[in-house]
């Protein structure tokens, strides 16, 4: 594993990461949400408010938390960039000219600075948020609290622990593929083999040693583990109980009221407030 | 008697009366204070190596042996590059030295002429003498026939070969393998038997006549004549082939029997460096490492509780040959 950091677990104990794994994923909905209600920057600042509470109590280094947030940077960089550049509404929010800059087509206009800084601060609080989720939640809890929350489908044959099983395999496979491609690549490499030098096509062609035994190791791996599956007598979802039951505690009421607070407080900053101050 | 006489450093030539075998020591591996920390400075660091300094001589056969987790497969990897010394990185720091404390050991390491803690060194070139064949090899077979599969580190390493000189070199690696090169070369790898895919894959980092050859348990998951087949290969090519061996083992029986020295290996440090002569001695020693003992050194041992001592060099011939001895003192 070279990289460890991105939307992968982070291992240590903390009351975000004890926080029931339903909860946690109705909480970024609501979260996803309130930062799509928020539409002034008072009701942002409080979104920005319970992310910096998140992180205070997740454990999670701030370090490791930003590196999620690089991850999209081209794609925040290029979002502001074409907000601004396009945005040719001349309304005034502070004294000055409506338009400082004009080109054709392009311009540079107080709407434009405004509109690109909240579709900044919103998609990194997004992201942020998003990965805190995965920081602090494991592949499995994360997959038994999303069959939870899925079971209303059941009523309607949709199978749901068919669904989560394979998520939850597709997510133990990827720690186990990276090592994998790692071990692969340090052999062709051994073998002088160019990982990452040249065009495009070169590259491309260098990766054809790593990609056939990845990919038949795989199939391999998935064989295996159906042959095993199947002499324990693996057969579905049918009245199959949990190792790990979830409940409720004192911490989920907590984060439940801040998620509540901040829904509310977002709600009541658009009606009374309105937008953009 | 074994076909494979023991290859003795060359003092040990000498001081077995034999004249001595005089080598010009061009690629000895030299490893200093190597240290190695597997996600430094996460909850997932792992201390690999701990100060390991270990001097492998040209011409040895190499073994080092540990508990699984010891930092063995760590160590070998560094021996051609996979894994950079820290100062051999971009980005590199030096390590400021604390007041009043001495200024922190820097780990180096040299293969022959290559400083591979300087960044310039040429890591492809190092690569070329420095073949590594890693456990479970035939995971590296990916081309659609042995013959393409053979060529391709040989292709990387030297650009501008012939197609005959290809062909010559590939035959030769097939040949010395042991696998036919008329009836393997065109076929899919995948089509051969385990053993046989096994041996294609070794082939594959041969081709190149690498200098020091490292094995990363050649042998596992094979049958005894499998293991047997992949030793006197091994023995083949240190007759013929490459200089240098090092292999990572957990047949103690096979160290016994093969190796000029062993290194110990624990928990990222290095214990000892010893001849298999000298090192099964400690027996003991060896058992509180989790570490087995050859079968020699057991039968030694319970020859020894019979009131019998035979010294011995721990090979199944040299057990022989010190028991028909203490047998015939006997008499
Ligand atoms: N890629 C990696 N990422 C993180 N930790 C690793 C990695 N590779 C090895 N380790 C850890 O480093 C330590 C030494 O591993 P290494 O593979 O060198 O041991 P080994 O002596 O070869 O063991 P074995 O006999 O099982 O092959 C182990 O604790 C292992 O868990
Ligand atoms: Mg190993």
């Amino acid at each position: 594993m070279k990289d460890v950091s991105f939307g992968q677990y982070y291992p240590v104990s903390s009351f975000v990461h004890r926080v029931d794994p339903r909860l946690k994923i109705l909480f970024l909905i609501a979260y996803i949400v309130a930062i799509f209600l928020a539409n002034n920057f008072y009701a942002l600042g409080a979104c920005a408010l319970v992310l910096v509470l998140t992180i205070a109590f997740s454990h999670v280094p701030v370090r490791k938390v930003f590196r999620a947030v690089r991850g999209i940077l081209f794609l925040v960089v290029f979002t502001a960039a074409i907000n601004v550049l396009f945005n040719a509404s001349e309304e005034v929010y502070w004294a000055g000219p409506a338009v400082y800059w004009k080109w054709k087509i392009f311009s540079v206009t107080q709407a434009g600075i405004v509109f690109s800084a909240f579709l900044v601060i919103r998609l990194v609080l997004l992201v942020t948020f998003s990965s805190m989720l995965t920081y602090t939640t494991t592949p499995v809890a994360l997959t038994d609290g999303l069959e939870s929350l899925l079971t209303p489908l059941k009523w309607i044959r949709f199978p749901v622990h068919a669904l989560a099983l394979i998520m939850s395999l597709a997510l133990r496979m990827i720690p186990i593929l990276m090592d994998e491609t790692e071990r692969i690549r340090d052999a062709q490499k051994a073998r002088g083999a160019a990982m990452d030098e040249g065009n495009l096509i070169k590259r491309v062609k260098a990766m054809i040693p790593v990609l056939i035994p990845l990919l038949l190791s795989a199939f391999r791996r998935a064989d295996e583990l159906g042959e095993a599956m199947e002499s324990r007598c693996y057969m579905g979802g049918k009245k199959r109980t949990k190792y790990k039951k979830l409940r409720f505690t004192w911490r989920d009421l907590i984060a439940f009221l801040l998620i509540a607070a901040l829904v509310t407080g977002v709600v009541l900053l658009r009606v009374y407030v309105g937008a953009f101050l | 008697m074994n076909p494979f006489p023991l290859r003795g450093l060359p003092l040990k030539g000498a001081a077995r009366g034999r004249p001595p075998i005089i080598t010009i020591k061009t690629m000895q591996i030299t490893a200093e204070h190597l240290t190695y920390v597997y996600n430094p400075g996460s909850p997932f660091a792992v201390k690999a190596l701990d100060d390991v300094s270990l001097t492998i001589e040209e011409g040895e056969f190499f073994g080092i042996i540990g508990h699984t987790g010891s930092g063995k497969s760590t160590f070998v990897k560094h021996l051609n590059g996979l894994i950079r010394l820290p100062s051999s990185q971009k980005h590199y720091k030096k390590p400021k030295a604390k007041k009043g404390q001495p200024a922190p050991v820097e780990p180096s390491l040299k293969v022959g002429e290559f400083d591979l803690a300087d960044r310039k060194t040429d890591f492809r070139a190092l690569r070329k003498k420095v073949g590594m064949v890693f456990q479970y090899p035939e995971a590296q077979l990916f081309a659609e026939t042995v013959f393409d599969d053979v060529a391709f580190g040989l292709k990387n390493f030297e650009k501008d070969l012939k197609a005959e000189e290809i062909e010559a070199a590939v035959k030769a690696a097939t040949e010395i393998v042991g696998l036919d090169y008329a009836a393997v070369k065109d076929v899919s790898p995948f089509d051969l038997s385990g053993g046989q895919r096994r041996r294609a894959a070794i082939a594959g980092v041969i081709v190149t006549k690498p200098e020091i050859l490292v094995l990363d348990e050649p042998a596992a998951g094979l049958d005894p004549l499998g293991k047997k087949e992949i030793m006197e290969l091994l023995h083949r090519l240190h007759r013929d082939w490459c200089r240098t061996i090092v292999i990572v083992s957990h047949d103690m029986d096979e160290i016994a029997e093969n190796c000029t020295r062993a290194a110990v290996f624990s928990e990222g440090k290095l214990v000892c460096a010893l001849p298999p002569k000298e090192l099964f001695l400690k027996s003991e020693e060896l058992l509180s490492l989790g570490l087995d003992i050859p079968l020699t050194a057991k039968l030694c041992a319970a020859l020894a509780k019979r009131g019998v001592s035979v010294g011995c060099d721990f090979t199944v011939d040299g057990f022989v040959r010190a028991v028909l001895g203490a047998k015939g003192e006997k008499r």
